[in-house]
This record gives C-alpha cells, structure tokens and sequence, in this order.
C-alpha cells in the first residue's frame, strides 16, 4: 500500500506570472505570457514570439547569498532556485543556514545547461582565455547544477537527483519524488523543473519547422492548441516547483495540505509501432495513461479533469484519440480537458512542473482554467469529443480528480493522478 | 601606486567574496583571505581574475599562490604594477 504523498508548497516561474498569485489570476482570466521577440526577427527565425517570463535578476539576491548572486549567470538556474525557494517556504518552512534535513531530498529537472553559459565558455577558450573563465563556470554547466544550487540553499541530506526526460522532465521528477516518499525512502521532497530556451536552442527548434510562425505579430494568439490553424508550438521558458510529503510528516508538522497524488506512471514506447525519436506512439502513452490509473485505483469514469500534453501540432488529435481509449471515454462522457500551452506555450522540461501547478490550484480553488485560441477547434477534434468538454473561459466546478500527461523526445511518457485531498 | 591606494582598491575587489562586510572595513596586511574574512578558498582565482583587471597585470600561477593575506596580495600587485 505504501505510503500516502501530498503536496504543501508551489512556487513558479511562469510567462504569464512569476509568483503563485499572478500566475493563479492568469490561468483563471485566459492571460497570455507569449510576446513577440524582436531579438528572433533579427536572427531571421521563423517563429518570433515566445513565452518568456517577466523576470527580474536582482530579486535573487532576496534567495541567495550575495557571494552566490555574484557570478550566477545561468536564466534557468535562477528560475529554478526562485520557484524552489518559494515553494519550500509557502510550505511553511523556514531556511535555515546550519540544519541538514536528511529525510528531505530533491529531483529537479531540465533539458539542457544554459547554452549562453557555454557559449561564454567556448569564446573565451577558443580566444585563449581559459585562465579568465574563474570558479563559477563548472557549477553552472552541469546538469546536476539546479539541484546543487537548491539542495545547498536548503540544507537538503536526502536524495538530490537531476533529472532529464525532454518534454516529459517536469512530470517525471514529481513522479519520481513521489515514489521516494511513497516507498519510505524520503519523508519530503522538493520537486520540479526548469528551462530557459535561448536563442541557440529555439533556433534549433526552429529548423525543425515544428513552431508557430503565422501569428508572430499577434503574439498572444500564436499558441492554438486543439485548433484548426495550429500551427506549431511555441517555445517558453520558467520553472515550476513543489514540495511533496508524507502525510504523517505534514501533519505531524501542521503543513497545510493543497492536494494530493495518488499514483503516476513513467514509460517509454521504445521508438516503434509509431513512436519515434521526435513522436510518441499511441501504444505507450495508452499504456503509460492506463498504468497511471491503476498505480492510483482510480476508476477512468471518475477523472473530472485531463491537462494534457496539448502542445498545438498535428499531435494534438491523436493525444485526444489515445486519452479516449485510455479512459473509455469519448463525445459528451469525455472528461473536461485543457492546455495551460495555449497561455504559456511549451516550456519543454519545465511544462510538466508549471502544469501540474496549475492542476494543483484547479483543485484548490475548484476551477477549470480555459483554452485560449480556440475560436476554431479542430473538426477531427470534435469527432472524438464534444466541445462542451474543451472549456475556453473558467468553469467553476468541483473538480476531484485529475489527470495530467507529458510526453518528450525519445518516445517518453509520464502521467500523474493528482486528486483533492481528502 | 603606493601601498595604501591598493589596499582601498583592493577592498572593492574582495567586496563581492566576503560577507563579513566589518572585517573588510578593517583588513591590514596581516587579514588572512580564507581565515579572517572567511573567502571560500575556491572563489581566489575569480579574485585574482578580478584583480588582473582592476590593476591591469598578468597575474601567473606561481605568484597567485602566494596571495593568502592583504599584504602578500599587495606585494604580488605591486611587483607586478613595477614591471
């Protein structure tokens, strides 16, 4: 049976909100974090715009040393270490400089370290400067950097993993917290992920002609998902954090308790039977989805709400077809669905954190947050389900049960069970 | 450069690795780096890169071995200021 987690804390990064109250009032009022990039019209991408966060450096001198401030250098690192820090105090915790909490670990995820980080590198060894690089290069370009940053402000004794699973990062570290505390190995743990998207990899992304580039001077209409002129997703950058415990450790310290997750499951299709390096398969994600559902005891019937992948591509269709035959569910009987994507756009490893955030306060605050963009859904869409299932304004509902999903590159897919706790 | 204008522009120097703000305010030639004002000993090369720039020297291994308090730190600076 194991142990029973839920979750305490939420701290974010979002673009269209940084810190729990603006992010909550945009997801509830359909508010756009994408903007339109004049940087990208210069580098001759296709896609200009992009879900970049309104974030302001210096305030991380409030959650780091200023020793540490100084020389810190990498975007995502800094969103990792802002959202982390303010999920472990809205948690009700306090930092402390000289306590190791050893029952207290953390996965924090990301795609990959900061490419305007090692470009610095590059240009300075290849001008013959490496003696100039200094102490703080190596710290910021392992993978394992965020989780180096966040484990030693925090004073964290248990385990401290980074993880990396493409677009599927986000919910793997939570599940992967999760299964921790669930099996007895950790009694609390700080999870999550974060992803800055500078121009070297969005133009990377943009070679691959998988963007959104018909709505680069309408910014905040440029991500579709569900609808007929999707076109692409666009690229966004934060992080997303929570703090996941044992229910007897919560209580035991009088957390206040938001939610809680009841099961998930992480797999792979292995690249066949039409997953690919860069698409998933039907047959993993059904099988990933119905595993998710069972690790929990949920019944398919009872999901009240689905946060899908979602991410405006021809892969929006046949992600609806495969949660239809997950579930058994289809037209009217289909679950409400949404896509925080059409909002943010695609934050890659930090999509699966900042979404399950938004789950999280959907069942806080009992609400559904609306699709944006959808004045013209998809017809195939709309074959499989209803459209009173796809809301495009808040829908204030009871909402118990939900499950969220991600997939990544590499044919890896994550689905968690978050339900209100009870 | 006399001895004295080091030392105040090496207190701008070491400003950002120490926060032990009192202890900086007061440094003479004896304050040890990692001792006295508590500098992690990993952060002395960013100093040394720090200070190749604010004094306009090349700063080579050997002699940044040598730069464990304020006076030795002035001494290399100073040699290397003369060349």
């Amino acid at each position: 049976m194991g142990r029973r987690v839920v979750i305490t804390g939420l701290g974010v990064v979002s673009p269209n909100g940084v810190g729990i109250p603006e992010f909550l009032h945009s997801i509830q009022y359909g508010i756009s974090g994408i903007r339109f990039m004049p940087q990208y019209e210069k580098l001759k991408f296709n896609c200009q715009v992009a879900g970049m966060p309104h974030f302001e450096w210096d305030q991380l001198k409030k959650y780091v040393s200023e020793i540490t401030f100084h020389g810190l250098k990498g975007n995502a690192i800094g969103y990792g270490i802002r959202a982390a820090l303010d999920a472990w105090t809205d948690a009700g915790n306090f930092i402390s400089n000289d306590q190791t909490f050893w029952e207290t670990g953390c996965v924090f995820g990301s795609s990959v370290a900061d490419v305007e980080v090692v470009r610095n590198v590059i240009n300075r060894v290849d001008s013959g400067e490496a003696r100039k690089l200094g102490s703080r290069v190596v710290e910021q370009l392992m993978n394992s950097s965020v989780t180096a940053y966040i484990s030693g402000r925090l004073g964290l004794g248990n385990k401290i993993i980074a993880n990396s699973a493409a677009c599927a990062t986000g919910t793997q570290a939570i599940l992967m917290g999760y299964e921790y505390i669930k099996h007895g190995l950790a009694g609390r743990m700080v999870v999550g992920s974060c992803e800055h998207v500078d121009p070297y990899i969005f133009g990377a992304f943009d070679s691959m002609r998988i963007l959104s580039r018909k709505f680069n001077h309408l910014p905040e209409q440029a991500s579709r998902p569900m609808s007929q002129s999707a076109c692409g997703f666009v690229p966004g950058s934060g992080a997303g954090a929570l703090i996941l415990e044992d229910l007897d450790f919560a209580m035991e310290r009088k957390a206040t308790i938001y939610a809680e997750i009841t099961g998930g499951a992480n797999n792979s299709g292995g690249q066949r039977r039409g997953g690919s390096m860069t698409a998933p398969g039907s047959p993993g994600i059904i099988r990933c989805i119905s595993e998710a559902l069972a690790s929990s005891g949920t019944d398919p019937q009872s999901i009240d709400l689905i946060s899908g992948h979602l991410t405006a591509t021809a892969a929006d269709k046949m992600e609806i077809q495969n949660w239809g035959l997950a579930l058994g569910r289809n037209g009217r009987n289909f679950p409400l669905i949404n896509s925080l994507k059409s909002m943010i756009g695609h934050c890659l490893s930090a999509a699966g954190s900042i979404e399950a955030i938004a789950v999280v306060l959907q069942i806080m605050h009992q609400f559904v947050h609306p699709n944006i963009n959808l004045e013209d859904p998809n017809p195939e869409i709309l074959a499989e389900i209803s459209m009173d299932c796809i809301p495009t304004t808040m829908i204030k509902k009871e909402i118990n049960t939900v499950a969220k999903a991600n997939f990544g590159f590499g044919d890896v897919n994550t689905c968690l069970i978050f339900s209100k706790y009870k | 450069m006399d001895r004295q204008a080091i030392l105040n522009e090496l207190k701008l120097v070491l400003e950002p690795y120490t926060e032990d703000k009192e202890m900086l305010r007061g440094i003479n030639d004896g304050t040890d780096l990692v001792k006295d004002l508590k500098i992690n000993s990993a952060n002395l090369v960013d100093i040394i890169i720090d200070a190749e720039t604010k004094y306009n020297v090349e700063i080579d291994l050997d002699s940044a071995e040598k730069m464990i308090t304020v006076g030795s730190c002035i001494d290399v600076i100073m040699a290397k200021m003369d060349r």
